[in-house]
């Protein structure tokens, strides 16, 4: 608090107020508060370090081979000092651009990064996460269907996104189908049977799927198209540097997480939403959206823009309630493609795919893991086994190690990123073997 | 002062129709372009729509102000001004000739719930 | 640097790296076990670009920004304040930010810990039952809340409260997220002061209405001296009081939101607790409620065990669902906790009376060039009808303009919609008096030009990095993308 007590009678002056209670003397009596919070003492900084200290030591970091959509990529350095830099932290949304243009840069790259990995059109700036995005997509088919008001999606995608979907759906009104898989893909004849019943606004199915099962989707996009309904692909935005874009696939629209791009695991957040579509969806997509052009001296800027489909304006008219976007960390997903680039991502995707091949391979040829689906992976994949997993992920445990997350069916999904070394990948077998 | 013509009849949401036939030509008021400044899109429905009066049928956009286009007629929606996908512009350029959908009508005595433009110009001087 | 204008992509050349990964050692083909048909085959455009360069590109970005740290940033409703830097080195400890979300509960028990305390400590600030801090931002706090009300009422069987009232001068995420939840919205009329006008609240409150949404002090900054009735209006109509936070600030210390009657709100802590904006996000909007609201939570949930054991439970029957992937923005939860321990229960009180002294010093000093349409103390903001002397023409967004030649960011304007030429001002209660006195001379100085040289003022900003934009067309041809631009 900057104030001195003699700053503070010198503005109480001004005022006309003798004390700062008299502040309030509008706010009837009986709902002022009158003790102090219930709450601890103020800590000074050393103080503060201490007791952070102390609950940081209660948790434990672990060398991970968990994944359901949140990925132990590797950071680099480069980012966390960039995003330390307090004049993108401290700004708020771009609404003066005149004085934004850092913020308004960084998002158009971002933009035209997720672009180049969908293969879309059009790319927002943001979103909450990957489940909230798949959640305003569903909106944005009904929305740009007008009579259609029911959303398949997949029982492969990830069960929390799914969740999401679910509860936004259900009280809004839309009507979600889950569509049945079949060998650890999502069942297409399914989903043909569903559309020919004429009232599917659009159909979201994830790839890689939360198997970790790279999915097929020749000629979905015919079918889709041709029942007149939208096309929308739920994918990992790291795995598209090497597996067939949204685009290529045929999809409208995209939409998945960005954690994926390097982000700290953080416990579940912040991460990023993202979504792409094409240009006959564009005014339907939520959030904000950054385009480029000039000032009246000619130089190249950039703005918010259609920015009259959004809440702020349109009230309970528009398509979604959002009005910020993750700003801060669609700079870290743009810094760090900045960094990969074209071929790095690239060689992500192949040392995690490396890893998680040879840790598939050595566990088969233990004979205590049993292969489930016969499909393709790229960096997560799921297996059977006749350990008692709960024991050996205790075990694991207590070696600093986060083992395979197990399924509702007992069965164990492992995931392996560029970061888990050859020796850790031997390790985790060696120490399950033990157990 | 905006201009309002009077070879046609106006919705209280200002829109303008005139009737040729059972045809319906229905656009924006010279009133509702001003107040809405540069037009930059216009959302329209498709051909064999159908739209309802007093319900909207679409919305036009400009930078910072959206309003929803409320048909002033019952009945389908025969054609929509495709000129206006690229040059939303014509609206402000000239509201009165550059209409946004034909719509054969369903009810010609819904027209009777509307403005006359004499009425239409008091509606929007107040 | 000031001229600087490269986009990334311009700086990229085929063979740039900027990455070090680990020798691959496995020694495949790579993906020969995914059938080519699942490959792309058109590659990514991604930049190519040495490490140094991306370094300097988005250094030099940051210099062409307008944060806190580099000025005042008197954005009403926003509540710029400033960022303790502690609470940015403390959320950045890897024994937090290298935690899976799934990782057993057993070996994150320090993270549960904060997150627990957290949830009780907004819980006595808001005078509420329990918070959940899974909502990711202020509208998905307003969204989860109003799915707890539908919830809550259907959860009675009662499925004929459709609607939610929301007042004519709120901002339009109320009636959006209304929407959204799949109510109906219908508005009750201000009064000339903001205020919500009781007598036409009245006829409006029937066996359909799910609730009412409000934020006080209102948009107007204003206090609603009559909340205490209006929320005996509402309750005793079967509908439930949504508190939006927006404006929590003024009553940090003095007035808790359950106390006036609420039963659900959220809150915004990149606002009333210091975490930072980012340029947009991420923020983090916890959802509290009243005791008899509680079972309606979203799921997954943190609780304590009688030996002080913490457990993720997702066991809630009447939950409202799942509204997020994990549980919320943690890395932002972790800096509102680090500001509340750093106030303390002695200091924190003092953030509403001292935001709201800041905010009636400005509006005292400046109501002689300024309309001031409203009289009175106002709490941590306030609301201009532009210029008093308008003669000149000298619009809102000219003076908005101007500020930022003079190297302030903007008040919040042309919102509320109540006035023609609104301009709305919130300094925080982290302002210094001397702040506070230097944007109140360029003020003075501002509305000084615009009567003697207005053009100066309509010409506004000259002195930024770039001037006035063409938002017409952006927004008729939007170019989103770098090869937008290249390809045109």
């Amino acid at each position: 608090m900057p104030h001195s007590e003699e700053d503070i009678r010198l503005m109480m002056e001004k005022i006309g107020v003798s004390s700062l209670s008299d502040l309030y003397s509008d706010v009837p009596g009986e709902v002022i508060l009158k003790r102090d919070y219930n709450l601890p003492s103020a800590m000074s900084e050393i103080e503060l370090r201490k007791h952070f200290k102390e609950l940081g030591s209660k948790n434990s970091p672990m060398i991970i081979f968990g994944g359901m959509g949140v990925y132990d990529h590797y950071s680099p350095s480069v980012i966390s000092h960039l995003l330390s830099r307090s004049e993108f932290y401290t700004a708020y949304t771009p609404y003066q651009p005149e004085i934004s243009q850092g913020t308004l840069q960084y998002i158009f790259e971002y933009q035209s990064m997720i672009s180049e990995l969908t293969g879309l059109d059009a790319t927002n700036a943001s979103m909450y996460d990957g489940a909230t995005a798949a959640a305003e997509v569903m909106f944005m088919m009904v929305a740009s269907s007008k009579k259609k008001d029911r959303v398949l999606i997949s029982s492969t995608l990830l069960d929390n996104v799914r969740k999401v979907i679910e509860t936004y759906a259900k009280y809004h009104g839309v009507k979600v189908t889950i569509v049945p898989e079949k060998d650890g893909v999502t069942d297409l004849e399914s989903i043909y049977s569903e559309l020919a019943k004429n009232d599917v606004a659009g159909v979201i199915l994830p790839t890689p799927n939360k198997y970790g099962i790279i999915e097929d989707f020749t000629g979905v996009a015919d079918k889709v198209h041709e029942n007149k309904s939208l096309f929308g692909i739920y994918a990992d935005p790291s795995t598209l540097a090497v597996l067939r874009s949204p685009a290529e696939w045929g999809a409208d629209v995209a939409c998945g997480d960005g954690q994926s791009l390097g982000m700290p695991l953080s416990f579940g957040g912040p991460y990023l939403g993202y979504i792409s579509c094409n240009k006959s969806m564009l005014r339907k997509m939520p959030g904000r959206v950054v385009g480029a052009t000039k000032d009246i001296d000619g130089k190249r800027g950039f703005v918010l823009t259609l920015q009259a489909r959004e809440q702020h304006i349109r009230r309970e008219k528009a398509t979604s309630n959002i009005c910020s976007n993750q700003s801060l960390m669609a700079l870290y997903a743009t810094v760090y493609l900045s960094l990969m680039g074209r071929e790095g991502l690239k060689e992500v995707n192949k040392l995690s795919c490396d890893g998680a091949h040879y840790l598939y391979n050595k566990l088969i040829e233990t004979g205590k893991f049993h292969p489930v689906y016969d499909k393709p992976f790229l960096k997560e994949f799921v297996v059977s086994t006749d350990l008692n997993m709960e024991k050996v992920n205790k075990a694991l445990m207590s070696h600093g190690i986060m083992g395979g997350i197990v399924l509702e069916n007992g069965n164990v999904a492992f995931a392996v990123t560029e970061k888990r070394s050859k020796e850790e990948i031997d390790k985790l077998i060696e120490l399950m073997l033990e157990v | 002062m905006s201009k309002v013509l009077n070879d046609r009849k106006y919705a209280d949401s200002h829109e303008w129709v005139k009737l040729e036939g059972d045809v319906a030509t229905i656009g924006i008021s010279d009133y509702a372009q001003h107040a809405l400044g540069n037009i930059v899109y216009v959302d329209m429905p498709e051909e064999g729509d159908e739209v309802t009066q007093g319900d909207d049928f679409g919305a036009v956009e400009s930078v910072k102000a959206a309003s929803d286009l409320i048909s002033p007629v019952s009945g389908e929606v025969i054609e929509a001004n495709q000129e206006l996908e690229e040059k939303p512009e014509l609206l402000n350029e000239d509201p009165y000739n550059n209409w946004i959908i034909k719509v054969k009508i369903s009810d010609p005595s819904e027209l009777d719930n509307l403005m006359d433009a004499e009425a239409y110009n008091k509606f929007t001087e107040n | 640097m000031v001229n600087y204008d490269k986009i990334i992509f311009e700086l990229s050349a085929p063979g740039r790296k900027g990455y070090s990964l680990p020798s691959d050692n496995y020694h495949t083909d790579g993906f020969k076990d995914i059938p080519s048909d699942l490959l792309r085959k058109q590659e990514a455009d991604l930049p190519e670009v040495n490490e140094l360069d991306v370094v300097r590109h988005y250094t030099n970005l940051s210099n062409k920004n307008f944060g806190v740290d580099t000025g005042f940033y008197p954005l009403g409703s926003c509540t710029m304040k400033y960022n303790p830097k502690i609470n940015e080195e403390l959320c950045s400890l890897p024994e937090f930010t290298s935690l899976h979300p799934l990782q057993d509960e057993n070996s994150v028990q320090g993270a549960l810990e904060l997150y627990w305390n957290l949830q009780k400590m907004l819980s006595e600030i808001a005078g509420l039952e329990e918070f959940t801090l899974n909502p990711y931002a202020g509208a998905h706090g307003e969204l989860t809340g109003l799915l707890v009300m539908k919830k809550y009422h259907e959860s009675r069987g009662d499925f004929k409260r459709t609607k939610v009232i929301v007042p004519d001068s709120a901002h339009g995420t109320n009636p959006a997220s209304a929407m959204v939840a799949g109510f109906e919205v219908v508005e009750v009329k201000s009064k000339p002061n903001g205020s919500i006008d009781v007598e036409d609240l009245k006829p409006l409150l029937d066996d359909t209405v799910a609730g009412i949404m409000m934020t006080n002090p209102n948009t107007l900054g204003m206090f609603e001296t009559e909340i205490v009735e209006i929320a005996k209006l509402v309750h005793d109509a079967g509908g439930l009081l949504y508190y939006d936070g927006a404006n929590l600030n003024p009553l940090l210390g003095k007035v808790r939101p359950g106390d006036m009657g609420f039963d659900i709100m959220h809150i915004n802590l990149h606002k009333t607790f210091s975490t930072p904006h980012g340029g947009g996000g991420p923020g983090s909007g916890p959802v509290g409620v009243a005791s008899h609201l509680t079972k309606h939570l979203p799921n997954p949930r943190v609780v304590k065990d009688e030996n002080d054991k913490f457990h993720i439970l997702s066991d809630n029957k009447d939950t409202l669902g799942n509204i997020s992937s994990f549980m919320g923005n943690f890395g932002v939860m972790m800096r509102a906790y680090a500001y509340i321990l750093s106030l303390g229960k002695e200091n924190i009180k003092n953030v509403g009376p001292l935001s709201t002294l800041n905010a009636n010093y400005i509006k005292e000093s400046l109501k002689d060039d300024f309309l001031l349409p409203i009289e009175g103390v106002c709490k941590h903001e306030f609301v201009f009808d532009g210029l008093k002397d308008k003669s000149t023409g000298v619009t809102t967004l000219n003076v908005a303009k101007r500020l930022l030649d003079y190297g302030f960011h903007a008040p919040t304007i042309y919102f509320p919609l109540l006035f023609h030429e609104s301009m709305m001002i919130e300094p925080t209660e982290t302002e210094s008096k001397d702040t506070l006195d230097r944007f109140i001379e360029v003020m003075h100085k501002i509305a000084e030009e615009a009567r003697e040289m207005p053009e100066v003022v309509k010409d506004a900003p000259v002195n930024t990095i770039v001037r006035k934009l063409d938002e017409t067309t952006a927004a008729k041809n939007p170019i989103l993308k770098y090869k937008d631009l290249t390809e045109v």
